[in-house]
């Protein structure tokens, strides 16, 4: 439970810093780079080292790598529905969710798996 | 354009939109932790990547964006979905980078000493963020 908990605030810390940074930058593109930092991972990788090891967090880079084209996948289509389609960013960037986990479990499954 | 920094924009950030981050933040790295323990790191490690800041940021500017152009009297619908696409499209070439990071990880993680591998996977992320936004720049 304690871990559960230290993750949740670092993680939290993470994301809200790299948000902030996505905030105050010009021009959006520029700000956007921020939305694709490795926030999560920045968070989780320092604990998994130290309680499961390096060979471990490895194996979970490894599948980082495949869920990082998915996140390509799912930021062009966001990026593509909004400059044509008159959707709401809210639903727009949850719809697309399912893309980034389709994507990302389709290539584990097939490449990893 | 050249990069700015605009500190303005944080004085229209509300205390629940903080929340809303940080919460989505940690409850996707606490999740990540859970799943990894339940169905291993291979499937946990996919949630490394998992988009988190951007759903929240998309709705943020959005809000931002069209707020400023009623205040000018004018409608800021169409300026708010552009302003949201160019946000995400420079999130899709960040993704590259962190495909780097994940890679600089990957490989050099259990052979060499591991928070030197995170610092030096994170300056990859940047660098290679930043060129690629820069060309895309020089393209377009």
């Amino acid at each position: 439970m304690t871990e559960i908990l230290i993750r949740f605030i670092i993680g939290g810390v993470s994301v809200s810093f790299f948000s902030l940074l996505g905030d105050i930058f010009k021009p959006k593109s520029f700000a956007g780079l921020f939305g694709a930092a490795p926030s999560v991972a920045l968070a989780t990788l320092a604990l998994t080292i130290s309680k499961e090891g390096t060979h471990y967090a490895a194996i979970e880079a490894k599948s980082m790598m495949l869920a990082a084209v998915a996140f390509l996948i799912y930021a062009s289509c966001v990026s593509w529905t909004m400059m044509r389609h008159k959707h709401s960013a809210l639903f727009v960037a949850s719809a697309f969710l399912g893309v980034w986990a389709a994507a990302a479990f389709g290539l584990w499954y097939i490449i990893l798996k | 354009m050249l990069v700015q920094i605009d500190f303005s924009i944080l004085k229209e950030t509300r205390w629940y939109q903080v929340a809303v981050r940080f919460c989505s933040g940690g409850l996707v790295t606490a999740a990540t932790g859970l799943i990894a323990q339940k169905y291993g790191p291979g499937v946990g490690g996919l949630f490394l990547a998992f988009p988190a800041i951007l759903p929240a940021s998309a709705t943020l500017i959005e809000k931002h964006e069209r707020e400023r152009k009623e205040q000018a009297g004018l409608s800021g619908t169409v300026r708010a979905r552009q302003a949201v696409g160019l946000d995400a499209a420079g999130a899709a070439m960040g993704s590259v980078g962190l495909f780097v990071f994940a890679w600089v990880i990957c490989k050099f993680v259990p052979t060499h000493q591991p928070y030197l591998v995170i610092a030096v996977a994170t300056l990859c992320w940047m660098i290679v963020s930043l060129l690629i936004w820069h060309m895309r720049k020089r393209i377009l």
